[in-house]
């Protein structure tokens, strides 16, 4: 997994409130392997009409915010579904920090599985970011996860992140090396566990 | 005196087998649930030469693609069949248990696990999907991961995972006649928002939930995540008890005994401190329809949709414009004043034995004025609903008697409700689209979904219930 540490971009804001991992990537592209490129549907009845035409009002058609790499959203983003799908297509489209008041969870810890950044800013902040964006959308914003701050021009916030997931995106962390590790404990887990609870093994029907 | 506890402390405190410094800890896990969408999953463990950890605690479902009609065809779109076959062979070059296609005790994976007994009380449940809430109801703590994860637990049967806070929603008192779990969850929704529960691990207590049977908690936790909740659970009892006693995979006999003392210690100390607590009064709680596109849109059947002309918060008047202009509904209308072009029975949250009889309590001698699919939650309530003869009285009704699967929830197996239609559902979620491009849906109970169905417009089951044995 790629590490996150600081990132300067171009960010979009898409800050209608709830938008959840259906309209991210709708049902019917959850069959396609990511190889198939997933970052061509993100958002894609969100993006694009029926007859595949693009909405003209949606923030990511406008062309300067076509390549960008942070979207500031509303509240709870990413709710709904657990497809992580959804995440391959935020990050195959280029986009690699999701700021928002907040995320559904499992979306939050699919992210961070693959390097993508979910900050978390008070409303009135995101709100207030968003208007800035809104006025200047060639605006740089920087994202700095050592600092935890989000800055543009003169002005900056702190925003929230869980430790785990900071440590994580930090360190490029891959959980499957990191349980290697405690490969020991969980042999001596497992044992002591089987005694302990031993109705926790399924009889066999 | 050691620190009172909650359930969600107690299971977590089973599971630990180390901890980060960061407060991550690695968690055991009792059973793994996949179904066809872990294909991501199994490609990243074969990408690292690995195999499946625990193959007994692992046990596969074939239900958001499969078809609900002609089982004995093979499936028509090339698209659709590879992704039930693919799945199917890596669970049997893994070796894990498989309720497959053809198999009799298929269905959808939230309703299989409990009916065959291998949810049970303080396990340690994951599968790659978020309606794993549903197996809080045997008090397991139970929850959806994405596809990284689910390659992990496959590699490992283990989970990194930090822990949630804890939040209690208390529903005292009695529900009223032609009051449904679902009826609780959507005014818990409600009352909560969608990410109302954010962060957070909910018990249920009280006497309304402690008076639900086993397939009201299991709808009840089933509709957790929409809430934004990581989980839910209620401290299993009697009726748990009951409800797992002599399922194929429950322990046995002596075993059984022994399960049942251990399982009774899974509550919460009466004295237990949590983060956050709400209280409803189940007496208040009528039955209640969704009008927008989330979960918590949800009012009593007798109210109006809101008007955005008079909402004072320009966002949320915004917000409303929005979800009627894509719902198709005038502002201000009297909910049951909206007519409906289908009904949908099924999904995780409500084709259970006890939804398909309320339902059907509704519709016997009666007919649809809307055409609607009913798709039990498994082969094995399918097959419990035809000896009761249920599948007849839907059939009279006019509706159709379908197989066992994912269905119409999310129509990824191609039963869609088309574009610009309106479905009166069972379903959990409500969003945009969700159940096929341009769809709009309703959620509500299956009663409710019933009365709709005979009015052909959403309605109060409540006075076709007078005179009804239910
Ligand atoms: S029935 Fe619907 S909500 Fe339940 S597992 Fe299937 S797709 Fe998900």
């Amino acid at each position: 997994m790629e590490k996150f540490v600081r990132l300067t971009a171009k960010a979009c804001p898409l800050t209608q409130p709830n938008i959840n991992t259906d309209q991210i990537l709708p049902a019917r592209y959850l069959k396609w392997p990511r190889s198939r490129g997933l970052g061509q549907v993100l958002f894609q009845d969100l993006r694009f009409d029926a007859e595949g035409r693009e909405q003209q009002n949606f923030p990511l058609n406008q062309p300067t915010w076509r390549d960008a790499k942070i979207i500031v959203a509303g509240r709870n983003f990413g709710g709904g579904s657990s497809r992580e799908a959804a995440v391959y297509a935020l990050y195959d489209y280029g986009i690699r920090c999701v700021i928002a008041p907040s995320f559904g969870d499992i979306l939050s810890q699919n992210a961070v599985k693959n390097g993508l950044l979910t900050a978390v800013l008070p409303e009135v902040e995101a709100a207030e970011l968003a208007a800035a964006i809104a006025d200047d959308p060639a605006l740089p914003v920087t994202v700095d996860l050592e600092r935890q701050t989000i800055s543009h021009d003169n002005l900056s916030y702190g925003f929230a992140i869980d430790p785990v997931s900071r440590s994580q995106l930090l360190n490029g962390w891959d959980d499957i090396d990191l349980t290697e590790n405690h490969r020991d404990q969980i042999e001596v887990f497992k044992a002591k566990d089987r005694l302990g609870r031993p109705w926790a093994i399924p009889t066999t029907a | 005196m050691s620190e009172p506890l909650t359930l969600i402390d107690r299971l977590w405190s089973t599971h630990e087998i180390a901890r980060r410094e960061d407060g991550a800890a690695l968690l055991w896990v009792d059973r793994h649930y996949v179904h066809e969408g872990s294909f991501h999953a199994f490609s990243q463990m074969k990408a690292r030469g690995r195999q499946v950890a625990e193959p007994g605690l692992t046990f596969g479902v074939s239900d958001h693609y499969v078809p609900t009609r002609g089982r004995d065809r093979a499936i028509a779109n090339p698209e659709i069949a590879a992704m039930v076959s693919n799945f199917e062979s890596n669970a049997t070059q893994s070796h894990i248990g498989l309720f497959g296609l053809r198999d009799p005790r298929q269905g959808i994976v939230h309703v299989v696990g409990p009916e065959q007994g291998l949810t049970l009380p303080g396990l340690l449940i994951v599968c790659g999907d978020s309606h794993t809430s549903t197996h809080g109801a045997f008090g397991a703590y139970a929850f959806g991961i994405g596809a990284s994860e689910v390659a992990h637990v496959l590699m490992t049967q283990t989970l990194w995972q930090k822990k949630p806070k804890r939040m209690r929603i208390t529903v005292d008192g009695h529900t009223t006649v032609g009051v449904a779990a679902k009826d609780i969850a959507l005014t818990i929704i409600a009352r909560v928002g969608a990410d109302g529960a954010q962060g957070h691990a909910i018990e249920f207590a009280g006497r309304a939930i402690t008076a639900l049977s086993m397939e009201g908690r299991m709808t009840l936790c089933n509709m957790s995540i929409e809430a934004g909740g990581r989980c839910g659970m209620i401290a299993p009892d009697a009726n748990t008890f009951a409800y797992l006693k002599g399922r194929p995979y429950a322990p046995k006999d002596a075993a059984f005994d022994r399960a049942v003392a251990a399982w009774s210690a899974l509550a919460s100390d009466p004295d237990a401190a949590f983060d956050r607590e709400v209280t409803l009064d189940a007496a208040a709680i009528v039955p209640v329809v969704t009008w927008g596109t989330t979960p918590d849109d949800a009012l009593p059947i007798d109210a109006n949709v809101p008007d955005p002309a008079r909402e004072t918060d320009p966002a949320r008047a915004a917000y409303i414009r929005e979800a009627l202009d894509y719902m198709g509904i005038a502002p201000g209308k009297k909910l049951s004043d909206i007519t409906i072009d289908r009904v949908f029975i099924g999904s995780c949250t409500n084709s259970r034995i006890e939804d398909l009889r309320a339902a059907a309590a509704v519709l016997a001698g009666r007919t649809s004025k809307v055409p609607g699919l009913v798709s039990p939650g498994s082969s094995t309530v399918k097959r419990q609903a035809e000896q009761e003869g249920l599948h007849r009285i839907f059939r009279a009704a006019g509706l159709e008697w379908a197989d066992s699967g994912c269905s119409m929830c999310v129509g990824i197996n191609g039963d869609l409700v088309p574009p610009g239609e309106r479905c009166a559902s069972t379903t959990n979620r409500n969003f945009r689209g969700r159940q096929g491009p341009g769809a709009r849906t309703h959620l509500m109970s299956p009663a409710m979904v019933a009365a709709a169905a005979v009015n052909g417009h959403l309605s109060d089951v409540r006075p076709l219930l007078a005179g009804r044995k239910l």
